[in-house]
């Protein structure tokens, strides 16, 4: 349950820091929480109470005790993606440093909010 | 004002969330996907590792998508930074011996690490993604550590890029033509804990492991050099 709560939670303050921040980079920052915290919730989906990560070494391990390893690909395939975004999201940003000057929402003019 | 009308969103959200999750049991998970990979993914794709097995033989067109998605971002971030001209670039200050014999002793072993961390992606936890960032992690050390760095090579960068690329997609291709699906897995499949196993999963890993470690070392390396 803890866990659910922690993603919520990362979740949540992503979402309250887009929407009330200026600055672009904590925008930024806040989207990053954001997925973060949708990356919690996926792999806590698959959870199995006391259960091990799905990889058969040497030892000998029980197949009905690992844990989902569909969510964990999805995951692995998420955070590549998000660090792509991210760098994006980045660049657009140090592009628009170097057009307004500033990386306040407000005084960027065509961005109203 | 803009606080007050967020929070109310943000607590409508929430209750939302809470209202779904709850019927949602925790920690004993019945999906039959999981019991189906679990109990036949060694047989069926010869792989230790059963993320492996999904992310690469049984979802392997998810991961063809994924790295192009992680190519076109690499090549957008180089249009949008190299729109403007480039200034001439800064005189840092000369990092001192400490740090530059420090750089020059860690980036083999780093580079080692990441190779191990994609080789061994189909028997250990890891793979071709996670190696691959930390072959960037490593060319983000020489590049802030180290004094007489002149930047990467952007033309064998490039190229590494696309052969790796091509190679994740010839092998699919060849997968149609043996066994009549794209990214078949028709190369025997060998021994489980074996480093020569699972078919063309540890191929497609090292190619991505050096697709992923090229292309997020260009991206550091295009946000580095824009003064």
């Amino acid at each position: 349950m803890i866990y659910y709560t922690a993603a919520i939670g990362l979740i949540i303050i992503g979402l309250y820091i887009v929407l009330t921040k200026r600055n672009l980079i904590k925008v930024i920052i806040g989207l990053d929480l954001f997925e973060t915290g949708i990356f919690i919730l996926l792999v806590c989906a698959g959870y199995i109470k006391g259960g091990t990560a799905p990889i058969f070494s040497k030892a000998k391990v029980n197949p009905s005790m690992m844990v989902d390893p569909v969510p964990q690909a999805l995951v692995l395939t998420a955070i590549v993606i998000g660090v792509a975004t991210l760098a994006l999201a980045l660049s657009l940003a140090i592009r628009l440093y170097h057009h307004y000057g500033t990386l306040d929402l407000r005084k960027i003019k065509e961005l109203k909010w | 004002m803009r606080k007050i009308i967020s929070l109310v969103l943000l607590a409508i959200l929430l209750t939302g969330i809470i209202f779904c999750l709850g019927k949602i049991p925790f920690g004993n998970t019945q999906s039959k996907v999981r019991r189906y990979y679990v109990n036949n993914g060694i047989k069926d794709t010869g792989a230790t590792n059963i993320v492996t097995s999904v992310v690469l033989n049984y979802r392997g067109l998810d991961t063809l998508g994924e790295v192009t998605i992680l190519f076109i971002a690499a090549i957008g971030l180089s249009a949008v930074l190299h729109w403007e001209e480039k200034r001439q670039k800064k005189q840092g200050r000369r990092s001192s011996l400490i740090l530059y014999t420090g750089c020059r002793f860690l980036f083999p072993l780093i580079m080692l690490f990441g190779a191990y961390i994609f080789i061994h992606g189909h028997l250990t936890p890891g793979g071709g993604f996670q190696g691959g960032a930390i072959i960037a992690s490593g060319f983000l050390l020489t590049m802030l550590g180290c004094w007489k760095w002149q930047g990467v090579n952007k033309i064998a960068f490039k190229v590494t890029e696309s052969i790796a690329g091509i190679i994740f997609v010839v092998v699919g291709l060849l997968g149609l033509l043996y066994s009549g699906y794209f990214l078949a897995n028709y190369l025997p499949k060998g021994l489980p804990n074996q480093l020569f196993s699972a078919g063309i999963i540890p191929i497609i890993y090292v190619a991505i492991g050096f697709k992923v470690g090229t292309e997020l070392s260009g991206v550091l390396d295009n946000l580095i050099e824009e003064p």
